[in-house]
């Protein structure tokens, strides 16, 4: 059988640490948070992706207007 | 002349969820927190998350990042904890570790909480996106004393692994 996962709490006040084992509660709010996290950086991937598309879109059309690709990099410096 | 006191601090000695640095006095002027992380997620890079006072709401950030190969920057207002940056994750070269620091100014007054976070993933390579900086603009919009600080990746159980440490001061402007 696996260990239960554990936890470390230091009492600043007493100097005491303890390891203590996880709640079921604990374990289960773990999960949780690992589901959140995932989504936030999902979304935050997909934000990425579009403002990379927005920008490649931009540079494609100073492009058209004839600037060279110096004066294009020197616009977001 | 400031002076930076040694509140506690703990090296674990086997994987751990969570570390929690409980019944923090109210006695200086700011704190700082410095640590080293190894998470035991199978990437090169991880993220090290906080909570204060145990509280799942009202944290938000500002971030920038760069790894070597692409920079860039970013702001979160949702979570139920916030990121402290990026550390070194199992996947990385044996015996590595990330490292951090907080500055929490005035933790124990009575208005919002701003303080700063700066963290690094370090993968002794030479090859750029191994290895990784961030430092953020934190914010945690409650005005309770900070009495609680708890470090994790939440993403899993045992998350951190042995030997990552985690040292807490006390700064008293006097």
């Amino acid at each position: 059988m696996a260990e239960t996962p554990t936890k470390v709490v230091v009492n600043c006040t007493t100097g005491v640490t303890e390891v203590l084992p996880l709640t079921a509660q604990e374990i289960a709010d773990m999960e949780t948070a690992r589901v959140a996290a995932e989504d936030q950086r999902a979304a935050a991937e997909a934000d990425a992706a579009v403002v990379a598309a927005a920008k490649e879109s931009a540079n494609a059309k100073l492009a058209a207007l004839g600037l060279t690709a110096e004066e294009i990099s020197a616009l977001s410096k | 002349m400031a002076t930076y006191t040694l509140i506690s601090s703990n090296t674990l000695a086997s994987s751990t969820s969570t570390v929690t640095f409980s019944s923090i006095p109210s006695t200086y002027t700011d704190l700082c927190i410095r640590g080293s992380v190894r998470l035991a997620s199978a990437v090169q890079i991880g993220t090290l998350y906080m909570r204060i006072n145990a509280a799942t709401t009202t944290y938000s950030w500002t971030r920038l990042r760069g790894n070597g190969a692409t920079a860039s920057s970013s702001r979160g207002t949702t979570g139920t904890e916030i990121q402290i940056g990026l550390q070194t994750g199992a996947s990385a070269t044996a015996n590595t570790f990330g490292s951090f620091e907080l500055y929490i100014p005035n933790y124990a007054g009575s208005t919002n909480k701003p303080f700063s976070s700066f963290a690094v993933a370090e993968n002794n390579s030479t090859t750029a996106g191994q290895s990784a900086i961030e430092t953020f603009a934190e914010l945690w919009s409650t005005t309770s004393a900070i009495t609680s600080l708890t470090f994790s990746d939440y993403g899993t159980p045992d998350n951190m692994l042995s030997g990552s440490s985690f040292y807490l001061y006390g700064i008293s402007n006097a």
